[in-house]
């Protein structure tokens, strides 16, 4: 005992980029989320999984501040969670807005640059250098011209991704980016988050129905059912053991030809 | 051209040239965001709306133009309060523009002295604007376009994405109320030239043919000032030359044959298009994986 309160502390631990303890979100009178705590750490990519209506999109709402979470504490880079925190880039999920097909797509990044400014925004060569920067992070300056109504789901996600890295980002929130992506778009956007972590120094939290054509690339998964959490490693995570005691009731899990089958819960 | 020249010597001529050319500029730019916001159903409201403030002013013996601004002010800023998202909004304003459109009609059936002041309103008139209601509306115009150049950005962004917008602090809410109530001021000032049922067309047809031809909230905007110029110049003068087609008549007629052609042969700013270039396919639920 002694010598153990001798030995100093590990080195200072780096701030968890996102820190959540004791959270209890209700909405409508329904408990969405109860009792969940996790630590995101910087550079992780991390997967939140779980049934239509567990909290995923709502969780990814409370660090926005945009939810209130009735209990608990929610902690972004130290700061309690709140509106209009540029440190947090945020890709809502898929709506197709009529108007869309108005806006170019240059049009519609910038508003990641200066959207929540008031004014008309003269013209600057400071701003179009900053969204070409984010473009080419992207691959999307060939796409910067097109309205973003003519765009296929992945040009779309990329641009959408480039959107919100104009704030420079310490956290990337992304509400299923992979929807309705084939396998070759869902891995080019897998492996672009990939490197926007690697250069940018960013953690990435996203939402997702179908983890197993990305259970090699992501570093942890944050699986919501029935209000609870889970958070680890997917092979921790996916087991017949954990799911069993997020859903309250017997779940197996079947591993087939290297992909994870969950059966016993409605996903 | 001699005829303008004569034309111009009559001040109720320019009275309306200018009023007509800041409700040109300023319904158009205010246009372009009602398209986009698809609350062209408020834009058509509103002046139905403020039809029965100013028939109640004109029962009260009070200047038209007041109970006109007043009440589509007021039923401005309610339908932002009430309508919460898109679903409820159009019932809303259904609700709120019958009901008033019905205390429009009391006002009129009360009313026993001379209709036509009722029916200018109604139908607009290029006669009969004052060089002081020229002046209020330049102002007016002028006033408008400053509160949407200092809006622009926030408001160009939650009408885009307006659930981005609040994650990034803009007061999505208050931007909405603030805008109907913008859209309350410059019907207010267009309805004598327009009247209340024909001022829809100057206020959506201008933007909804530019958001069809150009790409971009600048050049669109750009663009359908320019058209609203156009069709008020033109409709003012072919209606004054022909001295018998009603002003609003005209500039209607106009707007709609220009729409016409763009709406056929140009654009799709209804998101239908099926162009795709990535070979994306829809990707049907993988049942009970995880």
């Amino acid at each position: 005992m002694s010598s153990a309160a001798a030995v100093p502390l590990a080195a200072p631990r780096v701030q968890p980029v996102v820190s959540v303890s004791g959270l209890r979100v209700e909405l409508g009178g329904r408990a969405v989320l109860g009792g969940v705590d996790f630590l995101i750490e910087n550079r992780e990519l991390v997967a939140v999984l779980g049934p239509n209506g567990a909290g995923k999109s709502t969780l990814l709402k409370v660090i926005l501040g945009l939810v209130r979470p009735s209990l608990g504490r929610v902690l972004v880079l130290g700061q309690p969670a709140g509106r209009a925190n540029a440190n947090i880039g945020y890709v809502p999920q898929f709506r197709a807005i009529e108007a869309e097909t108005t806006l170019r797509a240059r049009d519609v990044i910038r508003f990641g640059l200066d959207g929540n400014r008031w004014g008309p925004g003269w013209p600057s060569r400071e701003r179009e250098r900053r969204i070409d920067a984010v473009l080419d992070e992207v691959d999307g300056r060939d796409l910067a011209r097109a309205a973003m109504g003519e765009l296929s789901g992945g040009e779309r996600q990329r641009l959408l991704i480039a959107q919100a890295l104009l704030s420079d980002p310490r956290l990337l929130l992304l509400d299923e980016p992979l929807a309705s992506l084939d396998l070759a778009r869902e891995q080019e956007i897998i492996s672009l988050i990939r490197r926007i972590i690697q250069s940018r120094n960013v953690a990435v939290l996203f939402v997702t129905h179908d983890v197993n054509p990305l259970l090699d690339a992501i570093d942890r998964v944050l699986y919501l059912a029935n209000g609870k959490a889970a958070i680890g490693r997917p092979e921790e995570i996916i087991t017949g053991e954990t799911l069993s005691w997020l859903y309250g009731a017997p779940v197996e899990v079947v591993r087939v030809a290297g992909r994870l089958f969950v059966a016993g819960a409605q996903t | 051209m001699t005829g303008l020249r004569e034309l111009l010597a009559y001040s109720f001529m320019v009275n309306a040239l200018v009023t007509g050319s800041a409700v040109a500029v300023a319904s158009a730019a205010a246009g372009y965001f009602m398209v986009c916001r698809q609350a062209t159903f408020a834009g058509h409201a509103l002046p139905n709306i403020g039809f029965a403030g100013a028939a109640g002013a004109v029962l009260l013996g009070v200047e038209p133009a007041y109970g006109l601004f007043a009440v589509t002010l007021l039923s401005a800023v309610g339908m932002g309060l009430f309508a919460r998202d898109l679903r409820e909004r159009d019932v809303t304003v259904g609700v709120i523009m019958t009901f008033t459109l019905g205390l429009g009609f009391l006002f009129l059936a009360l009313y026993s002295g001379y209709a036509a002041r009722v029916y200018g309103i109604l139908f607009g008139s290029i006669l009969g604007i004052s060089a002081e209601a020229a002046r209020r509306s330049v102002i007016a115009a002028v006033a408008s376009l400053a509160v949407l150049a200092f809006l622009y950005r926030p408001l160009l962004f939650s009408t885009f994405d307006p659930e981005l917008a609040r994650a990034r602090g803009v007061p999505v809410r208050t931007l909405s109320v603030a805008f109907l109530a913008l859209l309350g001021v410059i019907v207010s000032i267009s309805v004598q030239l327009m009247g209340a049922l024909l001022l829809f067309t100057l206020m959506v047809g201008p933007a909804a043919t530019a958001t069809r031809i150009v790409k971009g909230p600048v050049a669109a905007i750009a663009l359908s000032a320019g058209l609203g110029l156009l069709y008020v110049w033109a409709g003012i003068l072919v209606a004054a030359m022909s001295g018998t087609l009603p002003v609003s008549f005209c500039i209607a007629t106009l707007s709609f044959l220009v729409y016409l052609p763009v709406r056929l042969f140009l654009g799709h700013p209804a998101g239908g298009r099926e162009h795709r270039r990535g070979g994306d396919v829809q990707r049907t639920n993988h049942g009970a994986t995880a």
